[in-house]
């Protein structure tokens, strides 16, 4: 017998299953198609503008720096200057998103954008988030070609780009978003939920950051 | 992992007397607890979502055979493959099959309780496989040689000057002069060296806080980013999970989330929350180009249906032993295998069996906070307490706490005899306890009375004062 068939009958026993199997599977089957609501937050249900408010607030608790821009062509020059301010060299990675393409890098003289998967050997990367999610302050990503996972996680830097209006309640409804994108029960490869640069607390519980992810998350949230 | 549990007794009055151990465990009460509270009021609908958490698990676990087949066909289908494993060695064998498969030379490893549980770094090794544990605190630990104690906080038994030790010990690269005092340093000096090991590792293995039925998913939230660098990079991402972390659809998955960081380490989520289901798609220019799962059951399905089948809620979040004050008192070795605390007590006897987990389901003071800091509410006293009658049940305690239980039982069925004993018993520790009223020794409670001094009872038993006071009422109301 295989250790799957020996798995599923000793479950199948311990739960005396045979009598109401067909019951039980109704109920299997109804949850998968109609997942129920659950208790959701009521912090993250307020108007958009209280949103956006709640979703930066949770970023910057957890170390996130934060700035807005009014539209996505004010966003090469943020970067720019964010990379002054820190000091950091002119150098870009970034996928092929083409809401990041479609921005006026080029105004941005000097600065150099490599598009593609990271190496590892990139300082600062670019990502376009799918959504944002305010009770929490975290960005929604999903792997692909547009915004490719290792920009999310190699670079020392990570620069994540949002759209305001992407920023919704909870993360049932952002979860929602890739379902509906996807199609019920599909998913991309991986999605991440960012919630502040990387960090770790496992020496004497002491919080640093920067352990193996980013050292620094800067948000740009794009608005109008 | 060698099973220490039966000397749990000798362990724990080693743990007393370590004076760095004791030092480190003062962050566990200081750390922990605070922050838990902070967060847990900070969301009114903290215990709504508990009860909602619990009630999600309880109707998967009454519908595990079915979940696991919808999440199996979804892994399928989105390209990945699912393995059983009856056994730990049945899951280390197929790990190594999916290792040599891929010619793996080393192997990068999220943090992950059950690769622990079922030893899986030893067996690799003995097979040429070099594991690499990437989470800081597996890291320092996998350096010392020695195992977790603490599911969410691995290394919180030691303190920097002891890792920067290990450090200077193995990274033999490390100049003399290099200053590793400071908890950043060595932070930076173990970043760099496992940039290294991510990149040339072939086969990453992490564990899952959850695989969703709905979609095929694993979840992993971490907050250092190793888990995620451990599945991006090498060609093979293999997820080690057992049968119970299965939920039916991302919105229970998402209920539960919010109760576990909370309740883990006080954050209102963990940096990292990752989804992955599959391998990589047509187009992706990163990711794993296979993804396994293997799905352990290593006793589990025999706790189904028993007393025990609400410890299979358990979401590994650390706070029973966060809050446990024979925690505080002895770390998580003196338990003496993978999982300590108030969870281990349980645990441990129902995956390894009662006769060999000794003293662990006594390693309790029922105070209760256990139970009440629990997000998936597992009334882990009650199951301490079963432990305990069936270890009794079963002759596995001492002659000497038999003898005693049953000489207590013979005078605690006669009242009379009782009453008489203790009358003469209790003046007689009075007196024992002179001016002090403390008691320096105790017939037959040297072990006791050798650390701590024990209380004089008053000169008369309780319920000679009882009936004193109802008479003095009774004049006072004539
Ligand atoms: S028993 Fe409860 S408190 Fe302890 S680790 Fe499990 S879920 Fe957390």
């Amino acid at each position: 017998m295989s250790g799957r068939d020996a798995i599923l009958g000793r479950v199948r026993r311990a739960l005396g299953a045979d009598s109401d199997d067909a019951m039980r599977l109704q109920a299997v089957e109804k949850r998968l198609a109609r997942p129920p609501k659950g208790v959701i937050p009521a912090r993250g249900q307020g108007s958009a503008a209280e949103k956006l408010h709640l979703f930066c607030t949770e970023a910057e608790a957890v170390h996130a720096t934060l700035v807005k821009v009014r539209g996505p062509e004010g966003v090469p020059a943020a970067v720019a200057a964010y990379l002054r301010a820190k000091n950091l060299p002119a150098e870009l990675r970034m996928g092929s998103d083409r809401r990041l393409k479609a921005m006026p890098w080029q105004r941005q003289r000097s600065l150099t954008v490599r598009y593609g998967a990271s190496d590892g050997d990139d300082l600062t990367g670019v990502s376009h988030a799918f959504a944002g999610i305010a009770e929490t302050g975290s960005v929604v990503l999903h792997s692909g070609a547009d915004n490719p996972t290792t920009v999310n996680f190699l670079p020392e830097h990570h620069i994540v780009v949002i759209e305001a209006k992407d920023i919704v309640g909870d993360l049932e409804t952002a979860l929602g978003r890739v379902r509906r994108k996807f199609g019920r029960g599909e998913m991309p490869r991986t999605v991440n939920m960012i919630t502040g640069p990387s960090r770790s607390a496992d020496i004497e519980q002491r919080l640093l950051l920067g352990a193996h992810g980013p050292r620094s998350l800067h948000l740009i949230v794009v608005e109008g | 992992m060698q099973i220490g549990s039966p000397a749990f007794k000798q362990n724990a009055h080693d743990a007393l007397g370590d004076v760095q151990l004791q030092k480190a465990l003062g962050n566990v009460r200081r750390g922990f607890i605070d922050k838990r509270k902070k967060a847990t009021d900070r969301l009114p609908e903290f215990d709504a979502l508990r009860d909602e958490a619990k009630r999600i698990k309880d109707h998967t676990l009454s519908h595990l055979d079915f979940y696991l087949e919808a999440y199996e066909r979804k892994v399928t289908a989105s390209g990945g493959r699912v393995h059983w494993a009856e056994t730990a060695e049945d899951a280390r064998n197929i790990v190594l099959d999916i290792c040599q498969a891929a010619r793996a030379r080393s192997v990068t490893k999220g943090k992950s309780m059950i690769t622990e549980e079922i030893a899986l770094n030893d067996f690799l090794a003995e097979n040429g496989i070099r594991p690499v544990e990437t989470d800081l605190g597996e890291y320092i630990i996998q350096l010392r040689g020695e195992h977790p104690s603490h599911i969410i906080a691995p290394a919180v038994h030691l303190n920097k000057e002891q890792v920067e030790m290990d450090f200077r010990r193995v990274h033999d690269h490390l100049p003399v002069a290099r200053d590793l005092s400071e908890p950043e340093a060595l932070l930076n000096e173990a970043r760099m060296v496992l940039r290294k090991e991510y990149v040339t590792a072939d086969v990453g293995i992490t564990g899952a806080n959850f695989l969703v039925a709905e979609t095929g998913s694993s979840i992993i939230v971490t907050n250092e980013g190793n888990g995620d660098l451990t599945q991006a990079l090498p060609k093979v991402h293999v997820v080690v999970a057992s049968i119970e972390k299965v939920v039916p659809t991302l919105e229970d998955a998402s209920q539960i989330l919010r109760v576990l960081a909370r309740s883990a380490t006080g954050q209102e989520t963990s940096v990292y929350t990752t989804v992955s289901t599959g391998p990589r798609r047509k187009g992706d220019p990163d990711g794993p180009e296979e993804y396994h799962v293997i799905l352990l059951d290593n006793g589990r399905s025999s706790m189904l249906g028993t007393e025990f089948q609400d410890m299979l809620r358990c979401i590994r979040c650390g706070a029973c032993m966060n809050h446990c004050p024979v925690y505080h008192a002895v770390g998580g070795h003196a338990y003496g295998w993978v999982y300590p605390g108030p969870m281990g007590a349980v645990l441990t006897p129902s995956l390894i069996g009662v006769d060999k987990a000794g003293h662990l389901p006594n390693a309790s003071t029922f105070c209760g906070r256990c139970e009440e800091v629990c997000p998936m509410r597992i009334p882990l006293p009650r199951m301490m307490r079963n432990w305990r009658e069936r270890e009794f049940e079963r002759r596995l305690n001492p002659a000497a706490q038999r003898f005693g239980l049953r000489f207590w039982a013979f005078f605690a069925r006669r009242p009379r005899l009782y009453k008489l004993g203790a009358g003469l018993v209790i003046p007689f520790l009075a007196a024992l306890g002179g001016r002090k009223r403390r008691l320096g020794w105790l017939p037959l409670a040297g072990g006791w009375t050798r650390h701590r001094e024990m209380p004089a009872p008053e000169s008369r038993t309780f319920m000679q004062q009882w009936r004193d006071r109802e008479t003095l009422k009774q004049d006072a109301g004539r």
